[in-house]
């Protein structure tokens, strides 16, 4: 039999696509508001002919079959308009008529992805759910020998310092003789990481500094934000508020030449400069920032004409080796601002993030290191970078910080650690346990955008069109219609909530190791797992 | 938990004070051990103060071992307290051969040494006789020192002290240090055993560090031979202490700053809020979590006592003119000092360094939010 369309080795049907559309004829009322919030047109008004079979009671020459339509939703199957699974038409859906439903097996999506030569593109991050995170154990619980603490009623002072820490002898020596003590930041541990303006959409962002803004003036917690490779809206440079606000610096340099000419004109200095080298999510691959977000406003921030991809390098191309990467980068930042601000890059997760490290521990300007596991999160790259480059978190960090201690130095350089962290809605504990690895803070990224703004995604492969502007809830897109769905001041609220819990469980950690009196940085002996080559590998405790 | 007494006296006093004083606070340890520390020595030590005295357990092979190590440096003996062992030892206590204290002569090749070359020399040769003991099994080395005895063994302290005969006119000293030892998560080994000494500087602790890995691991990348060994997590305290007086040149008061710093408001009010900020983040991986009394002795022989930050275990300092006492209950210095006025006993709290200087005239109570002292 003919086939109703033709057959082409790209033809898909529903059920080769990752999502399926499941819709109730029963309980749809035909609003169309499915239709018209998704926002990939996955679906779309369909007509469908249907036979009906009405056999008569008697025999007679009249035929028993009728012909009628209805009206319906039809999922579109070309991998153009493919379902991304983000169920916002089951959120407008005034009767629960429509869901999309994960594929029972491996998708056909996958192999046509690629129309064009072009490979797939997304947002998001790696998608593989679960990890070592959520199987590290805090185990030693203090008992009769060492009374816990009460996390609801004693002091903490759960702080961490970001910036170049003298040893004792030299900080002593330099207080007295009135030398060069780097500067160094006290700051709550937990960072919300590098999401540029222009990744994020103006509403998000506006939330995230109010949020921030919010936490260290009324709520008294030191949190600190990095601002990405976007620059830095004009406004904020010149407020007191960029005191919280870590800049970033990365290869593309997007921004900066507002910054450096609002140098002047600051009335505080920012938190710390993060100068990108690498990013987990995508190793060895620059930022990108696809056209389709580089509206008017972007474009003046970052300096750019409108409309254009914006790629930056995978390496800052006017440097070639680590010695002027890093050293002279780092000298350059610190010039900038007087040597009064901390300056410190940022590398992924890889096998020779020891041979960085080794560079900055002799280089004395270095105010630490973030090394951004692989399943950090980005707003745009290629599916195979995210799934497929870079390395885990936990034994990065725990290998730099025995590097430190080797070398006396696990004080000096601060380790930051991203990527992943709370990817399964295990915040504290992931955040403790790495900070118990070596890490004196964390980054985090996703996290931020699904417990303050709602973001959709997941590690199932869902929505992830964070590239393209298209974001349902209005996180990463720049048209109007769409974050305006977003309310700055319920983000800056959601932000303050996490936060606020966050600091809560932190502490129902902290306090049953009984250490209050300061962060348990490197306090290995806490952590346990039940599989012996892991607990071999971070040198903690096997645990059955 | 265990029981720590400390006394400091013009007059000097037969160990069996401080061990009668852990005997009254019985309840508090399980007589699994005890450890004394004791300087400021009176008897024949009174003349030689200067000959640094080995104190340790030997085997008789370990003792062989011993001396030819020590002459071939050019150790001579000088003089040494023979310990008479009863055949069998009491319950609980193993069998030793010997309990070696015994001062020596330094090598004559020694005497241009300045007094820093000289002590890192004989910290040097205590950790190799430990690394030698450690080896066969047949020396455990307390400490080698001027005007310093220690004496640590496994059992029930009176018995010990009985065993040991301690209460001898050889061993009196004015400062007196003594542990009756609560077994908690370690192992018993005597290297475990408080108190703990290094270069002069010796401490002893109740409770458990709970920060002690990170400590550690500070300690231990110093760069500094005499940071190692550890057995137990108290013995960073000492170390602590040695860091911050002989390496960053700071007062026992800054000590305090050290394991417990401010927090941000109190440090925000204190006069010497500047330098203490740099302290405390400098020196960040040392600071304790408790629970923890910390009694201890420096070189010129003051005895002190600080409390963590917010755990703090029992801990009182009373006496009179001429005779001080720390003790981790009231019972035991009753039983030390008792004409004393009472109403001046003192209980350290989180901010207090309380501490007794060698003329044991008072006590001297420092609170963390007074002014540092001037730099001597």
């Amino acid at each position: 039999m003919e086939p109703e369309r033709p057959i082409a080795p790209s033809t898909l049907s529903v059920k080769d696509l990752p999502w399926q559309i499941l819709w109730d004829l029963e309980k749809c009322t035909l609003c169309g508001k499915c239709t018209a919030v998704c926002p990939v047109n996955a679906i779309e008004l369909g007509v469908f002919r249907k036979r009906i079979l009405e056999p008569p009671a008697e025999i007679t020459l009249e035929t028993a079959t009728a012909f009628k339509s209805y009206y319906g939703i039809r999922q579109k199957t070309d991998p153009a308009y493919r379902c991304v699974g983000c169920a916002m038409c089951t959120m407008v859906c005034p009767n629960d008529a429509i869901v999309p439903c994960r594929t029972d097996e491996s998708d056909k999506l996958k192999f046509h992805v690629d129309q064009g030569g072009q490979p797939r593109r997304r947002g998001g991050r790696r998608n593989m759910p679960g990890g070592v995170l959520d199987r590290l154990k805090f185990i030693r619980i203090s008992m009769l020998t060492d009374p816990a603490l009460d996390a609801g009623r004693h002091e903490f002072e759960l702080r961490t310092l970001l910036g170049r820490v003298l040893p004792p002898e030299e900080n002593l020596k330099f207080l007295r003789i009135n030398g060069w003590i780097p500067p160094v930041r006290e700051i709550y541990p937990l960072i919300i990481g590098a999401m540029s303006f222009g990744a994020l959409s103006p509403t998000m962002w506006e939330g995230l500094q109010m949020g921030v803004a919010y936490l260290n003036e009324e709520l008294k917690m030191p949190v600190r934000i990095c601002t990405g490779e976007g620059g830095c809206p004009p406004r904020l440079l010149r407020s007191r508020f960029l005191k919280y606000v870590i800049l970033q610096i990365a290869s593309g340099y997007f921004g900066w030449d507002e910054i450096i000419h609002a140098i002047p004109e600051m009335k505080e200095d920012p938190c710390a400069i993060e100068i990108k080298y690498g990013q987990g999510a995508k190793p060895g691959d620059g930022g990108l920032l696809m056209w389709y977000k580089v509206n008017k406003l972007i474009a003046a921030i970052r300096g750019v004409p409108t409309g254009v991809n914006l790629p930056s390098p995978p390496t800052h191309q006017t440097k070639y080796s680590i010695e002027e990467s890093v050293a002279k980068m780092i000298q350059s930042m610190y010039m900038a601002w007087g040597f009064r601000v901390p300056v410190y890059p940022k590398i992924s997760g890889t096998s020779t993030a020891l041979a960085v490290l080794n560079n900055l521990t002799r280089n004395p300007y270095a105010a630490g290191l973030a090394i951004d596991g692989e399943d950090g999160g980005t707003g745009a790259a290629y599916n195979v970078s995210m799934n497929h480059m870079g390395h885990p978190i936990a034994s990065n960090i725990r290998d730099s910080y025995l590097t430190l201690v080797q070398v006396g130095m696990q004080n000096q350089l601060p380790l930051l650690a991203g990527g992943g962290i709370g990817k399964n809605g295990n915040l504290a504990a992931n955040a403790a346990a790495l900070i118990m690895l070596g890490a004196s803070g964390v980054q985090i990224g996703k996290y931020v955008m699904q417990a303050a703004a709602g973001c959709l995604g997941s590690e199932s492969d869902r929505c992830n069109i964070c590239n393209i502007g298209l974001c349902p809830k209005g996180i990463t897109s720049q048209d109007p219609r769409l974050y305006r769905r977003l309310d700055a001041e319920q983000v800056a609220q959601r932000l303050v909530d996490l936060y606020l819990s966050f600091d809560t469980e932190l502490k129902k950690i902290v306090a049953p190791l009984g250490r209050s009196t300061s962060l348990p940085i490197g306090m290995s002996d806490a952590l346990g797992i039940d599989d012996p080559n892991i607990a071999e590998r971070l040198k903690i405790k096997y645990v059955v | 938990m265990c029981r720590l007494f400390a006394i400091t006296s013009q007059e000097p006093l037969s160990p069996m004070v401080a061990l009668n004083a852990l005997d009254v606070m019985r309840e508090g340890h399980d007589c699994s051990g005890v450890g004394i520390f004791l300087r400021d020595l009176a008897g024949p030590f009174e003349d030689i103060k200067d000959a640094p005295i080995l104190s340790g357990i030997f085997s008789d092979k370990g003792l062989k071992r011993l001396d030819t190590f020590m002459m071939d440096i050019g150790f001579m003996t000088k003089y040494k307290i023979s310990v008479k062992l009863p055949k069998i030892p009491p319950p609980g206590v193993p069998k030793r051969d010997v309990y070696l204290i015994r001062a020596y002569e330094y090598p004559e090749e020694w005497e241009d040494m300045s007094q820093p070359q000289l002590y890192d020399q004989l910290l040097k040769i205590r950790l190799q006789l430990r690394t030698m003991g450690e080896e066969k099994k047949d020396m455990i080395v307390f400490s080698f020192w001027p005007d310093v005895i220690m004496i640590k063994e496994i059992g029930d302290p009176m018995l010990v002290a009985e065993h040991l005969n301690l209460d001898r006119k050889e061993l009196n000293a004015r400062v007196i240090m003594a542990q009756g030892r609560q077994n908690t998560n370690y192992a018993i080994t005597l290297y475990a055993c408080h108190p703990f000494f290094i270069q002069g500087y010796a401490t002893m602790t109740n409770g458990e560090n709970t920060a002690f890995v990170p400590i550690r691991s500070f300690l231990e990348s110093r760069g500094f031979d005499g940071y190692s060994g550890y057995q137990s997590d108290s013995e960073v305290f000492t170390h602590i202490l040695h860091y911050t007086v002989t390496k960053l040149g700071l007062s026992l008061e800054t000590y305090k700053h050290v394991i417990t710093p401010l927090q941000e408001e109190d440090l925000h009010n204190h006069p010497n809020r500047h330098f203490l900020k740099n302290l405390k983040q400098t020196c960040r991986p040392l600071i304790i979590d408790g629970p923890n009394c910390v009694i201890g002795c420096l070189p010129d022989h003051s005895v002190f006592m600080v409390q963590d930050r917010k755990k703090l275990r029992p801990g009182v300092v009373g006496g009179k003119r001429g005779v001080y006492a720390f003790s981790s209950e009231l019972c035991g210095l009753d039983a030390a000092i008792p004409n004393r006025d009472k109403s001046k006993d003192f209980q350290p709290m989180h901010l207090d360094t309380a501490f007794v200087g060698p003329g044991r005239q008072e006590v001297t109570l420092w609170n963390q939010k007074d002014p540092l002292p001037l730099p001597h």
